[in-house]
């Protein structure tokens, strides 16, 4: 093995890697603007939507409650609500959307509030859609807040305070720190997107330098050199490695910015207000510097597996169709990763990348299982020497190479 | 000097069974000499060729290339030798600058030996004009003239020509041909494969005629001739493959 060699080779492949466009949309451009466009564009989007829903006075229906006009009143006085006359075909009103939401009220309602025995409000919705969602949350606060008033003067009556109906209160408070949060909340999601980025930052100058090489002559002229097969394929390896940790690395970035710029947006915006308020979401530096060690050997396997495969094509569109199952045997284990209540044990340890998936996920959350940590660290060390020799050994078959 | 001695390589595919691409393959290209490899289409000769330039390696047999073993010193042999074929096809995304450079250094060369190299390689062949464009932007005659200085960086002992002239148009042939002859007349070893009977008949010193993987016939262009009763090569060559064909 000559470094110089193998330095030759990695310095040309650079060079030739950096003039071709489809290497640096995948390795550099995508994973750039990717984030930004995911999180400022739809997040943005989303939140517009959300807000303009917040803003709608939405229109009902009041069935029934003919005998209860003052419960009626209300409702029209909050101010929350444009009340629609009733019709009998109100329950097709919702679901065509032309009316968010009805309310039925029973019978004898009223008469009943002041003995404290009421029949029940029936809220009426379209489950799923988000205006109707909005007028069924105004509604069922205006009656749970008439069921307080109700309690309050059934109590008064009696000489009794407010407080025997409600002897303390529940409050909840997060012990976190804000990154361990930020890390929990969008830890799954990160590593997808990371690991994700790892195989098709790969997956291009692999399918280029193997099978793009082999279609288009220059691997004989290449193999005609007195350079070694092993100096070649680790030259070029390395460049397959370089395109996989840069989009790792520009995702990264893109990512970092993306929530510096919009995580306090986001923090301040209709959701988290929902969730009672809170801070920017942030993500723990020392957590993704694990995950960047932690995907260093991955980057390896996925670029050795994708190089390898590449190799064993004929031309750059069969490489094609071999590199896209493993993109996607790659991608499924780290979804199942991102999957609530799927978390890292002793036998999920040794899934090769669903264990990288949920180790990443622990450590942007601040949990730090070290055991873990160095097992799979060097269960995925060993998987990728192995699928790089594998690349080797390919590379000096002459069945691959000349394979027609 | 380049010696074949028995030379053999045997493909498996699954669905033909054996094949073998080159079968005891025996001849010797003396330095100063162009030795001429004819054969039809799938007769063996890239095979041969792709043998002697360590890009397979043999069944059985032995090949030595400038005094170097084909089998146990590839590394060698590869650094003696200039390999140019139809298929070895230059880096499209590089200059043509670029692509001697980089040959030159997997051969070693750096700094300022190779940069003169390259300006007296430029030179000769009269490449000034577009060493700084990128090759998929070269005519094919100027693509030709890159990867001839490809072949030449390293100022080869022994080179190796397989149907150079393939898919080109006359003008370019011909100057394939005449670079072929100054390779002659500066002492190298020269083996040139092609099923172009004229081009064999105005450069070969030694013809050896292949067909289905074996040497059916060896000589001069008289020696051959004499052997047929044949007037012309390609008279000549015919007669002995369909020999060949028969036995």
């Amino acid at each position: 093995m000559s470094g110089r060699t193998i330095g030759t080779i990695y310095a040309k492949e650079l060079t030739d890697s950096l003039r071709d466009r489809r290497t640096l949309v995948s390795t550099l451009l995508m994973p750039t603007l990717l984030m930004p466009l995911l999180i400022l564009g739809i997040g943005s989007l989303a939140s517009r939507v959300v807000s303009r829903a917040r803003q709608e006075v939405p229109r009902i229906m009041v069935v029934g409650g003919a005998d209860s006009p003052g419960i009626r009143a209300d409702l029209e006085k909050s101010g929350k609500f444009r009340i629609e006359a009733a019709s009998a075909d109100w329950k097709a009103l919702i679901a065509d959307r032309k009316v968010r939401a009805a309310v039925e009220i029973p019978a004898g309602f009223e008469r009943a509030l002041g003995s404290g025995s009421a029949p029940p409000v029936i809220v009426y919705g379209f489950d799923g859609e988000l205006n109707s969602g909005m007028a069924t949350g105004q509604l069922r606060i205006f009656f749970t807040a008439l069921r307080d008033r109700t309690t309050a003067r059934l109590l008064a009556d009696r000489g009794l305070p407010a407080s025997v109906a409600r002897p303390f209160e529940v409050r909840q408070s997060n012990v976190v720190p804000p990154e361990k949060t930020g890390g929990n909340l969008v830890g799954g999601i990160l590593s997808y997107i990371i690991i994700t980025f790892c195989v098709i930052g790969a997956m291009y100058p692999a399918m280029d330098l193997a099978a793009g090489e082999k279609e288009r002559g220059t691997m004989e002229t290449l193999l005609c050199s007195p350079a070694s097969r092993t100096d070649i394929v680790i030259g070029k390896f390395l460049m397959v490695l370089t395109g996989s940790l840069a989009a790792v690395a520009c995702s990264l970035v893109s990512l970092s910015v993306t929530l510096a710029v919009a995580g306090r947006a986001i923090a301040a915006g209709p959701a988290s207000a929902a969730r009672g308020g809170g801070a920017a979401i942030a993500i723990d530096p020392l957590g993704l510097l694990g995950v960047l060690a932690m995907v260093i050997p991955v980057s390896v396997l996925f670029s050795a597996v994708l190089f390898t495969v590449s190799l064993f094509a004929k031309s750059y569109k069969e490489a094609q169709s071999y590199a896209q199952p493993v993109v996607f045997l790659a991608i499924i284990p780290v979804g199942i990763g991102t999957l609530p209540g799927i978390d890292l044990s002793a036998r999920l340890a040794l899934v090769p990348v669903l264990n990288i998936s949920l180790v990443c996920k622990e450590m942007l959350s601040g949990v730090w299982h070290w055991g873990f940590i160095a097992a799979i660290f060097a269960t995925t060390v060993i998987y990728a020497g192995a699928a790089l020799a594998l690349a080797i050994r390919m590379f000096r078959s002459e069945g691959v190479l000349f394979r027609t | 000097m380049i010696e074949a001695r028995l030379l053999t390589k045997v493909f498996r595919d699954r669905k033909k069974g054996e094949i073998r691409g080159a079968d005891s393959v025996s001849f010797r290209v003396e330095p100063g000499s162009i030795y001429g490899l004819l054969g039809a289409n799938g007769a063996g000769k890239t095979t041969t060729l792709r043998l002697l330039a360590t890009l397979l390696s043999p069944t059985s047999g032995t090949a030595s290339v400038a005094g170097y073993d084909v089998a146990t010193e590839p590394d060698k042999v590869r650094a003696r030798v200039g390999f140019l074929a139809t298929s070895t096809a230059l880096y499209a995304r590089l200059t043509a600058r670029e692509m001697i450079a980089y040959f030159g250094r997997l051969n070693g060369l750096g700094g300022p030996e190779l940069r003169e190299r390259i300006r007296a390689l430029a030179g000769e062949l009269d490449m000034h004009d577009f060493l700084d464009r990128r090759c998929d932007k070269l005519s094919t005659g100027m693509k030709q003239r890159t990867s001839i200085a490809r072949m030449l960086v390293h100022d080869p002992q022994v080179m190796i020509f397989d149907e150079p002239t393939l898919g080109l148009d006359v003008i370019a042939s011909r100057a394939i041909v005449q670079f072929v002859r100054q390779c002659r007349e500066r002492g190298k070893t020269v083996i040139y494969s092609t099923h172009v009977m004229s081009e064999a008949e105005k450069l070969c010193d030694v013809i050896g005629i292949i067909h289905g993987g074996r040497m059916r016939a060896e000589g001069t262009l008289a020696e051959i001739r004499a052997r047929t009763g044949e007037a012309g090569l390609e008279e000549s060559f015919v007669k002995i493959v369909m020999e060949g064909q028969r036995a």
